[in-house]
C-alpha cells in the first residue's frame, strides 16, 4: 500500500516557486522591483530567487516606479519576459502612465505587431489597519482600462498555476495577490492560505473561474480573500440548510461570464461579494452580465456586498465596519433565499 | 552657533521624540506577541519609527513657526513633534481613537494638523509637491511663511522629487527641501539605488543651493537650516539640505533586518546622536547633569500623559467610517 503525501505550501511560496521554475525554463524571464532581492519581496513573492539566480536576474530597484515599470515594458518589447513588482497596488498612481498608456496599449496601437509580455505583480487588500494608501484592491479600476489581463488568485494551488500562465502569456498580465491569502507569518493566521501544491510546473488557464464549493440554493460570486470569507459563510449557511455555491473568479480580465451564468441558471439567486469599492466596479459588472445572460432564471433581484464608497480608514472598528465578512456574507445570502 | 538656550531646547526636543518613539514601540508590540500579528493590539498596521533621526527634526524645526507648512513621510513622528503637533491628539490618532487628529481615519502615516500646517503621506516623495504649493500660496497671500518638505534619500529617485525641486526653483518660492539620508530604503542601501554619492549635489541641477551635513549633528543641521529658512523667508527661493542621519530601528516594527550586519547595528548604538549631543552639552557646561536628567523626566511625564490620553479615549463609532468623504 502506498501512502500519498501531499506537499503543502503557502501562497507566497507557491508564487515564488512558479517564478523560479519559469526562470529555470526560460532565460528571458527576470524579476525586478523594490525589495524583491535581499528581502525576498515584502510579501514573500520572490523569496529565495536572488540566492538562486543572482542579481542580474533578480534586481532590487530604486524607488522609481515610472522608471522601472516602464523599463519592464521596454525590455518586454525587446524580447525579454520581465516580472516587475509594484509593492502595493495603492502606489500605482506614481506610475500609471507607464502601465495604462504604454504597457496596456502598445499591442493594440501597433495593430498587433508589438507584443508586451510583462507580468506586473502587486499586493492588494486590507483588514489589518494599514490605512487609506496601503489597503485597497483596485482591480476594478485596472479592469476598466482595456489591454491587460488581471489575475487574482485565492489559493496556493491556483497561485502557482496562474503565475506560470501569466509568465507564458504574450500579453501584459497584472497579477494581484491579497496580503491575506499569502500565508505570511506576520499576518492574522489564515488556514486557507496553505494548501496542496504539486512540485512540477503546471499552468491554469487565465479566464476560467473555479467553483470552490458546489451548491444549489444561491450563487456567491467573489474572488481573492473574499473567497475564503465566502467559504466560511457557506459553512454557516449549510448548518441552516442553505446550500451556497461559491465561485472564485480567479481572473477579472477575462471575466468568466459563462461560469457565472451557468451557476445562476442552477441556483436562481446571485450574491456578488467584493472587497473593492462598491460603485462602478466588479459587482456591477457581474450583476449586469447575469441580467444580460440569465435574467429569466433569477428568482429574486441580484444582490451585492462590497466596500462602501469611502477611502479606507485606519482605525480598526471603522475598517472592520466597512469590510464584508463571514457574518455579513451569510446574512446577505440568507436574505436571498428566504 | 545656536544660543545655549536654543541648544537646551533642541536637546529637550530630541529627548521627547526619542521617548515618544520608544513608547510607541512598546505599545505596538502589545497584543502582537508571542506570535506576531500585524492586525492585533492597540496599535495595529505598519509602524515606521524615527529614533536616530531626531537631529534633523529638532535642528530644522527650531527655525519654524506654526504658520510655516511642513510635509513629511511615512516616518513622520519626529518632524510632527518638533513642529509643535499636540502630542495627545497625535498619540490618539496612532491608537485610532475619536480624539485623534483625524478621528482615527488617518493613522500614523496620515497625520494632518491645521494648527501647525502639518501633513504627511505614505507614498514616497508625494509629500513634496504639496510643500511647493504651500509656499506658492504664502507668496500669493503676501505672507512670509515658508514650507519645509522632509523626505528620505530613497525618495530622491522618484519623479516627484525632481519635479518639485525644479518647480520651486523656477517659481522661486520659499521651500526648504530636507533629505533625511539614513542610508536605507527598507532593505535597499543608497549605494545600490542612487547614482551619485550626495543628493545635495542634485541641487545644482535645479539652480538652488545644496548643503550636505555629513554626521547627524543637530548643531550643523540647525546652522544650515537657519540659512535656508532665512533665504526662503526673504524671497530668495528654495534650498536643499541633505543630512546623513541614522535609522536606529527596523524599517517598520517587526522588520527582521536581515539585510543589516551586526557591525552596523553596533556602530549605530555607539554613534547615537542624541547621546553624543547630550554628552557634549554637559561636557561644555551648556547643560547641567541635573538639567539633562530633568529633560528625560519631563519628557517621560509628557509622553505618559499623551499615551494615557490615547488609551482612555473612545474609539469612533463604526459607522463614522462613512463620514468625511466630502466637505
Ligand atoms: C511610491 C511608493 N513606492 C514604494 C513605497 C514603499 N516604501 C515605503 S517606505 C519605502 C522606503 C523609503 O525609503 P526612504 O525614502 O529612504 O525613507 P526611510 O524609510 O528611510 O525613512 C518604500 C520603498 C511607497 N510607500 N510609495
Ligand atoms: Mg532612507
Amino acid at each position: 500500500m502506498t501512502v500519498e503525501t501531499k506537499r503543502l505550501l503557502t501562497t507566497s511560496k507557491a508564487i515564488s516557486e512558479a517564478i523560479a521554475q519559469e526562470m529555470e525554463r526560460d532565460p528571458s524571464v527576470f524579476a525586478m522591483g523594490e525589495d524583491i532581492g535581499t528581502y525576498g519581496g515584502i510579501f514573500g513573492a520572490t523569496e529565495g530567487l536572488l540566492a538562486k539566480f543572482g542579481p542580474e536576474r533578480v534586481m532590487d530597484t530604486p524607488i522609481s516606479e515610472t522608471g522601472f515599470i516602464g523599463a519592464a515594458t521596454g525590455a518586454a518589447i525587446a524580447g525579454m519576459r520581465p516580472i516587475v513588482e509594484l509593492m502595493f497596488v495603492d502606489f500605482f498612481g506614481v506610475a500609471m502612465d507607464q502601465i495604462y498608456n504604454h504597457m496596456a496599449k502598445i499591442h493594440y496601437e501597433s495593430g498587433g505587431n508589438v507584443k508586451v509580455p510583462v507580468v506586473l505583480t502587486t499586493a492588494i487588500g486590507g483588514g489589518y489597519s494599514d490605512g487609506a494608501q496601503h489597503s485597497q484592491t483596485l482591480y476594478g479600476l485596472f479592469a476598466h482600462l482595456p489591454g491587460m489581463k488581471i489575475v487574482v488568485p485565492s489559493t496556493p494551488y491556483d497561485a502557482k498555476g496562474l503565475m506560470i500562465s501569466a509568465i507564458r502569456d504574450d500579453n501584459p498580465v497584472l497579477y494581484m495577490f491579497h496580503k491575506g491569502v499569502m500565508g505570511l507569518g506576520w499576518m492574522t493566521p489564515n488556514p486557507r492560505a496553505t494548501g496542496h501544491v504539486p512540485e512540477e510546473p503546471y499552468a491554469i488557464p487565465i479566464g476560467k473561474a473555479d467553483v470552490k464549493r458546489q451548491g444549489k440554493d444561491v450563487t456567491i460570486v467573489t474572488l481573492s480573500l473574499m473567497v475564503h470569507r465566502a467559504l466560511d459563510a457557506a459553512e454557516d449557511l449549510a448548518r441552516e440548510g442553505i446550500d451556497a455555491e461559491v465561485i472564485d473568479l480567479r481572473s477579472v480580465i477575462p471575466l468568466d461570464r459563462e461560469a457565472i451564468i451557468e451557476s445562476v441558471r442552477k441556483t436562481h439567486r446571485l450574491l456578488v461579494v467584493d472587497e473593492d469599492y462598491r460603485s462602478f466596479g466588479l459587482t456591477g459588472e457581474v450583476i449586469t452580465s447575469v441580467v444580460e445572460g440569465a435574467f429569466d432564471h433569477l428568482d429574486v433581484p441580484p444582490a451585492r456586498l462590497a466596500y462602501p464608497d469611502v477611502p479606507i480608514p485606519y482605525s480598526r472598528p471603522l475598517e472592520q465596519f466597512c469590510l464584508p465578512n463571514r457574518e455579513t456574507i451569510a446574512a446577505a445570502a440568507r436574505q436571498l433565499v428566504v | 552657533m545656536p544660543s545655549n538656550e536654543t541648544l537646551r531646547a533642541m536637546h529637550r526636543q530630541m529627548v521627547r521624540i526619542r521617548l515618544f518613539e520608544e513608547t510607541i514601540q512598546q505599545c505596538y508590540f502589545e497584543g502582537k506577541l508571542p506570535a506576531f500579528d500585524i492586525a492585533a493590539g492597540p496599535v495595529p498596521g505598519e509602524m515606521h519609527l524615527a529614533a536616530g533621526q531626531e537631529p534633523v527634526a529638532a535642528g530644522v524645526c527650531a527655525h519654524l513657526r506654526p504658520s510655516d507648512t511642513v510635509t513629511a513621510t511615512h516616518r513622520p513622528h519626529h518632524v510632527a513633534l518638533a513642529h509643535g503637533m499636540d502630542m495627545r491628539r497625535m498619540a490618539a490618532e496612532i491608537f485610532g481613537k475619536d480624539t485623534g487628529l483625524g478621528h482615527g481615519k488617518g493613522g500614523h502615516m496620515h497625520l494632518f494638523d491645521p494648527a501647525t500646517n502639518f501633513g504627511c503621506s505614505g507614498i514616497i516623495a508625494e509629500g513634496m509637491p504639496g510643500a511647493v504649493g504651500a509656499a506658492l500660496a504664502a507668496r500669493k497671500q503676501g505672507r512670509d511663511d515658508i514650507a519645509v518638505s522632509f523626505f528620505g534619500e530613497g525618495a530622491a529617485n522618484q519623479g516627484a522629487f525632481h519635479e518639485s525641486l525644479n518647480l520651486a526653483a523656477v517659481w522661486k518660492v520659499g521651500v526648504v527641501f530636507v533629505c533625511e539620508d539614513n542610508d536605507w530604503a527598507i532593505s535597499v542601501p543608497k549605494a545600490k539605488s542612487t547614482a551619485i554619492a550626495s543628493n545635495a549635489d542634485r541641487a545644482a541641477a535645479y539652480g538652488m543651493p545644496g548643503v550636505l551635513i555629513p554626521d547627524n549633528d543637530p548643531v550643523a543641521v540647525y546652522e544650515a537650516a537657519g540659512e535656508a529658512v532665512a533665504r526662503a523667508r526673504r524671497g530668495g527661493g528654495p534650498s536643499l539640505i541633505e543630512v546623513k542621519t541614522q535609522r536606529l530601528l527596523g524599517h517598520f516594527e517587526g522588520d527582521p533586518q536581515l539585510y543589516r550586519t551586526a557591525e552596523e547595528m553596533e556602530r549605530l548604538k555607539a554613534t547615537d546622536a542624541l547621546h553624543i549631543f547630550e554628552r557634549r552639552l554637559v561636557d561644555t557646561g551648556v547643560l547641567a547633569e541635573a538639567d539633562a536628567a530633568e529633560a528625560w523626566t519631563a519628557a517621560r511625564a509628557e509622553v505618559d500623559d499623551a499615551i494615557g490620553f490615547a488609551r482612555t479615549s473612545p474609539y469612533p463609532q463604526p459607522s463614522d467610517a462613512l463620514l468625511h468623504v466630502f466637505a
